[in-house]
């Protein structure tokens, strides 16, 4: 049986009087794809901030490969070989596509390592004629395909992704969509999406949020037909 | 890469050589001497600032520290090696510990600089306080607002009657700050300097990526501070005398303004902003027709408002405008319309 590689018992997370996350347990097995979904406000990018250190929560634990984390700052999380890419864009403006991606690299290679993994990382996200060119200079989906890079250049084995395919094109959500197939190769993967179609795509096992709670976890089509789950989400969508 | 850090250093070489050679013919070396002081203060805050994100308005305690430091060590221990090596490692000291508290604490960067502009003040007031004879560190009087005079000078190393002034301590001067000019040039490009700017632009990233962002905010605020206390230690031997005025607020405030006119995020700006407007406050001391002060924050205005990136930037796209067809061809850039566009 495929090990546990991210574990969350009880999490909780209250701003004031309103608990973003409540009571979450959350268990993820080393290389599978997880999708959550949920309508907005559910709490996805709460939960996401707590696993990743972003946010410290209220109550509950953190678990990843049975190490509890619960608390750590982003920094210690991520240098366990962990990718995340935040819901806002989170990028170096000022700084070339090669140059964002190097750095993600030097974090865990040396300075030639780094940079042939930039390179070769560059050309499978089809970003070479823009390698050079500094990130404020271009347009969201190339920006959104840069911070894929970043996450995914130093072969994490836990892959968080907070809305990774908003705004994107077509043909970026394709290649990205390869590029996470690659990942699960070596890494579990949890991504937040709106995005139906893009979801039934790739996911086969999705985790309901709703008002802070898990409402249901389950197969994707199940899931997907489950009455409840229509409800509050996808009849708000339409 | 190997080929262009080799170009990098020869044209700084043949530039400050040129530099040092001709200025002289223009320049008192007394003058220069303290110009070339202040650059190498302004390159400690343009260092931070430019490429660490980190705006300190206390710079100028890490300067006045550096001037007690060797002042005090130079009285007690007679010849001036010794005293040196403090004057660089105390300020640094200091900053670690000071950076340590406010990196590790999370401070917002409004308090860090409210943080750094309260220390500097509380050094000044205590350092100004110390004139009573109580004050004393092994034999040297902090000696208060009066500050400490007659300390050993520079002196060729292991030899404490053979002081180092005038001409050959102008030269001495210059050639510190080239190489701590190319020292800089060496952190930039390593990774330890990629990843400070890669902190500059977006700290959550940085962390996000698994970088200790408070660990090396903290390290280089301590080399920033390390500069500032070797150019504190310079100036002290130029004046031959410190006092409590090095710490003052209005010190760390003209440091910032060198940075902004010269330009922030380049190395060689900020020396040029604080050489430059240095000497132009020495000459302006020269006369009473205007206030100096009032054409500093004037000139600051003008910058602001129309050469914000500084004057070094400015210059520097102005050349490659004009001689850039010359240079490597750029690759023919996709144009791209807005950010989110
Ligand atoms: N820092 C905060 N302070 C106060 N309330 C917050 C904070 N962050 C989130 N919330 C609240 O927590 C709830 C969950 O927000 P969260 O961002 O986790 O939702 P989400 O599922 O990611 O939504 P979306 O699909 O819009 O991204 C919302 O009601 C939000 O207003
Ligand atoms: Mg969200």
């Amino acid at each position: 049986m495929a090990e546990t590689v991210l574990e969350t018992s009880g999490l909780t997370m209250r701003f004031g009087g309103v608990t973003a996350s409540d009571n979450v347990n959350f268990k993820l097995k080393a290389r599978e794809l997880r999708c959550l979904i949920g309508p907005n406000g559910a709490g996805k990018s709460t939960f996401f901030k707590c696993v990743t250190g972003l946010l410290t929560p209220t109550e509950g634990h953190v678990y990843m490969r049975g190490q509890e984390v619960t608390g750590w700052q982003p920094h210690q999380i991520a240098s366990l070989g962990v990718g995340i890419k935040t819901q806002t864009p989170n990028v170096m403006d000022a700084l070339s596509v090669h140059e964002n991606i190097w750095l993600a690299a030097r974090r865990f290679y040396n300075v030639v390592e780094a940079r042939e993994r930039a390179d070769s990382i560059i050309d499978r996200l089809a970003l070479g004629t823009i390698a050079r060119t500094q990130l404020g200079q271009l347009a969201h989906g190339e920006r959104q395909r840069v911070e894929l890079g970043i996450v995914a250049v130093a072969d994490p084995w836990l892959v968080l992704l907070d809305e990774p395919a908003a705004g994107m094109s077509a043909q970026d959500v394709d290649r990205m969509t390869e590029i996470i197939h690659e990942l699960t190769r070596f890494a579990a993967v949890v991504i937040v999406e709106h995005d139906m179609q893009f979801i039934r795509s790739i996911a086969q096992t999705v985790t309901v949020f709703h008002q802070g709670a898990v409402l249901m976890e389950d197969n994707v089509e199940r899931v997907m037909s489950d009455p409840q789950v229509r409800a509050v989400y996808l009849g708000k969508k339409a | 890469m190997g080929r262009s850090v080799l170009h990098d250093v020869i044209i700084t070489l043949v530039v400050s050589a040129l530099l040092i050679w001709l200025l002289p013919l223009m320049i008192s070396t007394y003058t220069l001497t303290v110009l070339v002081i202040y650059g190498m203060l302004g390159l400690s805050l343009g260092l931070i600032w430019g490429f660490g994100g980190i705006l300190c308005f206390g710079q100028a305690a890490f300067f006045g520290l550096g001037a007690y430091t060797y002042a005090i060590a130079a009285i007690n221990i007679g010849e001036s090696t010794l005293p040196m090596i403090l004057a660089v490692l105390v300020p640094a000291v200091f900053a670690a510990l000071l950076g340590a508290m406010m990196f590790y604490g999370r401070l917002a960067d409004v308090y860090l600089g409210v943080i750094t502009l309260v220390v500097t003040l509380i050094l000044f007031k205590f350092v100004n306080s110390t004139a009573g004879p109580q004050y004393v560190i092994g034999n040297a009087r902090l000696g208060g607002f009066n500050g400490i005079p007659g300390f050993q000078t520079l002196n060729v190393p292991g030899d404490p009657t053979a002081y180092i002034w005038g001409d050959p301590y102008f030269y001495v001067c210059a050639v510190a700050l080239v190489i701590v000019f190319l020292l800089v040039t060496w952190l930039l490009r390593s990774s330890f300097g990629r990843i400070a700017v890669g902190i500059r632009e977006n700290e959550v990233r940085m962390g996000l990526m698994g970088y200790d962002v408070a660990t090396r905010k903290t390290v280089l605020f301590a080399i920033g501070a390390a500069i500032a206390g070797l150019a504190g230690a310079l100036f002290a031997n130029w004046g031959e005398i410190v006092t409590p005025n090095l710490f003052s607020l209005g010190q760390s405030a003209e440091i910032i303004i060198w940075c902004i006119v010269g330009g922030l995020g380049t190395r060689f700006g900020p020396i040029v902003g604080a050489a430059g407007l240095a000497y132009l406050k020495f000459m302006l001391g020269q006369q009473s027709m205007i206030d100096n002060t009032l054409v500093l924050g004037l000139i600051l205005v003008l910058f602001v408002l129309f050469l914000p990136r500084g004057l070094v930037p400015a210059v520097a796209s102005l050349l490659n405008s004009i001689f850039g067809g010359t240079k490597r061809k750029p690759k023919p850039r996709r144009m791209r319309r807005a950010r989110h566009g």
